[in-house]
């Protein structure tokens, strides 16, 4: 019995070995498969700090802007949205919504809701919008472990989907709530170049039109698609130089470039700058150019005769640069091709902005990035992305040579804006994870043959002379496996470091969502300032629905999204003069901005100050830029006046124009009477850690209405004008 | 000068046309095809230096459906021919599909585009 028992445990240990060995390959893929799942997951759960800690609520000003339309898109159907005109924001010229926004992000989270809904889930649509980013990005882990499969291996596609999925410069964009064009823009923005590649690399047609369509959707999410536009021609020219022209590049460039463009001018914010703009000249100049390309090498084909070929070349070549030169001198003479716009110049040369556009160069994402924040965004990436280009150019193909030139372009305009490290984050990622895994497998391969060289020999007892003498050459280098393991183990410690760093970065830095603030209090608890939502609220439930609310540009899309209230210029910069006549009023002093205040209608001011809380990006310390700004389109507002021998200060030594200016009494009045800190003098200002100058601020023109119990947002009635003088 | 190069293309002109008659046929309709799109292409613009380009995305939408109809008819052309071993294992019907789908697109985005 007992005997009959052991043998059909051995019968069945011996099948579900054989089983095994069979299905080693079936193994392979579960193991991948699964990877792949948990690394899905594992790219939502991480970006999810920002609601446990908070709430489900919209991050930032931005994102209460797409908020806003996604509701109305829901609410009232697509054409009423492609048709909107939105008379609450830009008083009074008013904004043609429908013309001026990328609608990718709402249309997508209104149709996740849509879909939701058929499916008998009651969800809210502010869910929808939370959440929104993280699905995305999960998203993008998909893709960029196809991505890597292309261009090297399923294991380079497996660490790259791990790096991708957890990275803090792509979390930085994607957390919960940060409802931004970037959530779903990266993800579109590396399929189109999946999909693109997937097109080099077959000749298909299918996949470059499925590119065309990764282009559309990329397009219809965000501005950056120029990026996409330049790399892709860019792309083609290295590889019409190195010649390495195909005819599978022919098929998938024209069919993307054209499928692409046409698709594109759908969008009605893009228009027709594929064939009117400077930004997208480029494209349009390399499809001519593969077109005389491959005429050419057609005709060389056919003729198979190298004297009559030179001359059919040279004439040829005659023609086409003739025209092509014509064409483009023409079109830049008659003003039909416009010239690039200050975005694009402020790219190319990064102190352009700082001279020429106060307006970009003013806001903090656009300046130039710190080295720290490199090391922050990438950490152990930064120093796996040169050893990736190593193993790319040992092992140079099409696809190769395309993310090399991804990695390399979009780490120099990482450089020049901050915002940017966003687009080098998937390059980033991918190359790091070809590093990553062709180091890796060399390490294991080498560790697994030698502890499988002396089990043959011993089980067999006959090796063969190809494996004795690679064993022999192995044994050349003694502590070779030592070092393997070392090296592993080293390996390892570093991708744990890589994730502990990712996990810290994204739960210190990347998920505070900027509308509540949280700070340490004195006996090391967490407060929460919730003066913003507050503000806005009372906004809501105090003022008259028409009423009009006039403050710095960055709160103008809360105000409308949280407030319902009109306002006069919000983050849509799109109108310099308008911005700048509020930076005037607000920089001048009271009666005169009483004049402006008048003029454009407006009922309420609302300033932001961080003086009682120690809130440092309040409108004191943004108040150069609006100096700067008012003074760019009206010279009566000089920058010196505010400055004491080019210093800012708010205190005693603080210019006059300074002390006496309307932004300046709005966020100081009343100030002097309160006491901050213990031990210092009352009307101390927290936030620059001085006492102020003008503790006795009287408003003629305005009263207070509301200030929050922070004192982090005040809001001014402005009164009618007297009926006696 | 003028004469050599007059001669020049007088003889390249015969051993291209000889040459071009060892083309097969169904890349000669091809030619065609994509002959005919192209001068269509060329009457639009034409047309448009002369009259003028006012509704600008009806005049875009007929010259992009005549290029784009000629870019995807060579490609169509690049992935038939036999000579190009690069497409070896793609099947002429693959190819034709890819194509029509291709054009279904192209023509759908046009007839939005049109105005």
């Amino acid at each position: 019995m007992g005997a009959a028992q052991t043998g059909v445990k051995l019968d069945l240990f011996n099948f579900s070995l054989k089983s095994l060995k069979l299905k080693t390959k079936q193994q392979e893929l579960l193991i991948r498969v699964s990877v792949l799942c948990l690394v899905y997951i594992l790219a939502f759960i991480t970006r999810l700090f920002s609601v446990l800690r908070y709430e489900s609520m919209i991050h930032e000003f931005d994102p209460y802007f797409n908020y806003r339309t996604t509701v109305f898109l829901t609410e009232k159907g697509f054409y009423e949205f492609w048709n909107w005109f939105d008379s609450e924001s830009w008083y009074p010229l008013g904004r043609i919504i429908g013309g001026t926004l990328y609608p990718g992000l709402m249309v997508t989270a209104a149709f996740m809701y849509w879909v939701l809904r058929f499916l008998r889930f009651a969800v809210h649509i502010r869910e929808v919008c939370v959440l929104t980013a993280p699905f995305f990005a999960s998203n993008t882990t998909i893709v960029a472990y196809f991505f890597g499969k292309e261009i090297w291996d399923s294991g380079a596609g497996l660490v790259a989907a791990a790096l991708i999925a957890i990275c803090p410069g792509y979390i930085s964009r994607s957390v919960a709530g940060s409802y931004d064009n970037e959530g779903v823009a990266i993800f579109a923005l590396l399929l189109t170049f999946y999909l693109f590649v997937k097109a080099v690399n077959t000749g298909s047609l299918a996949w470059a039109l499925g590119s065309a369509l990764g282009y559309f959707y990329m397009v219809s999410a965000w501005g950056g698609y120029v990026f996409i536009i330049n790399l892709i021609p860019l792309y083609v020219l290295v590889l019409l130089i190195t010649g390495r022209y195909s005819m599978r590049l022919y098929v998938a460039y024209n069919c993307m470039y054209v499928l692409g463009m046409l698709l594109a001018m759908q969008i009605r914010f893009v228009g027709f700058q594929h064939v009117q703009s400077g930004e997208h000249m480029a494209s349009m100049g390399v499809f001519f150019l593969m077109q005389v390309f491959y005429f050419l090498d057609w005709v060389k084909h056919l003729l198979n005769d190298k004297q009559l070929f030179q001359a059919f070349l040279r004439i040829t070549v005659t023609c086409a640069v003739g025209v092509g030169a014509l064409a483009l001198g023409v079109g830049m003479a008659s003003g039909y091709i416009s010239p690039w716009t200050g975005r694009f110049y402020s790219l190319l040369d990064p102190t352009y902005a700082k001279d020429h556009i106060p307006i970009i160069a003013s806001v903090s994402e656009h300046q130039p990035t710190a080295w720290s924040s490199f090391m922050f965004d990438f950490q152990i990436l930064l120093f796996l992305f040169p050893a990736g280009l190593y193993f790319c150019f040992k092992r140079l193909s099409d696809a190769t040579i395309f993310i090399v030139m991804y990695g390399l372009t979009s780490m120099y305009f990482a450089g020049v804006m901050v915002r940017l490290i966003l687009v080098a984050t998937p390059a980033v990622c991918l190359i790091s994870a070809i590093a990553v895994s062709a180091t890796i497998k060399n390490l294991t391969s080498l560790i697994r043959k030698k502890s499988k060289a002396p089990h043959g020999a011993s089980v067999k007892g006959t090796t063969t002379a190809k494996a004795s003498s690679k064993a022999a050459l192995d044994q050349s280098l003694p502590f070779q496996v030592n070092g393997a393991v070392a090296l592993l183990l080293g390996a390892f410690y570093l991708l744990s470091r890589y994730a502990i760093h990712c996990t810290w970065v994204t739960s210190e830095a990347y998920s505070s969502p900027s509308i509540v603030l949280s700070a340490r209090g004195a006996h090391g608890g967490r407060v929460i300032f919730d003066d913003y939502r507050e503000a806005y609220f009372w906004l809501r439930q105090n003022t008259a629905p028409d009423a009009k609310v006039m403050s710095w540009w960055d709160y103008g899309y809360q105000i409308t999204a949280m407030g319902n209230r009109t306002v006069i210029v919000d983050n849509n910069t799109w109108n310099n003069t308008h911005i700048a006549t509020v930076g005037r009023a607000m920089s001048s002093y009271e009666d005169e901005a009483y004049d402006i205040m008048r003029s454009l209608d407006v009922d309420y001011v609302l300033v932001v100050f961080g003086g009682v809380s120690g809130y440092s990006s309040d409108d004191i310390n943004k108040f150069l830029w609006m100096v700067r700004i008012g003074g760019g389109v009206f010279p009566v507002i000089k920058e010196p006046d505010y400055l004491v021998n080019g210093e800012y200060r708010v205190d005693k030594g603080a210019a006059p124009k300074m002390l006496n200016c309307l932004m300046y009494k709005l966020c100081y009045y009343r100030f002097g009477e309160l006491m901050t800190e213990y031990g210092k003098p009352p009307g101390y200002d927290r936030a620059r850690g001085v006492e102020i100058g003008n503790k006795d601020v009287k408003l003629q023109y305005l009263e207070e209405a509301f200030t929050t119990s922070n004192w982090i947002v005040r809001i001014y009635k402005v009164k009618p004008p007297s009926n006696r003088w | 000068m003028a004469r050599t190069t007059t001669k020049d293309a007088q003889a390249l002109i015969q051993s291209f046309r000889s040459a071009y008659a060892a083309t097969p046929t169904n890349l000669k309709i091809i030619d065609i095809y994509v002959i005919f799109a192209i001068s269509t292409a060329l009457i639009q613009v034409v047309y448009m230096a002369i009259v003028g380009s006012f509704p600008f995305n009806s005049f875009l939408s007929g010259v992009l459906s005549c290029v784009g109809t000629a870019v995807l008819a060579v490609c169509l052309r690049i992935q038939v021919n036999k000579e190009n071993k690069e497409f070896k294992d793609l099947p002429p019907e693959r190819a034709f599909a890819d194509f029509v789908l291709s054009n279904l697109v192209l023509h759908l985005v046009i007839m939005n585009f049109l105005g």
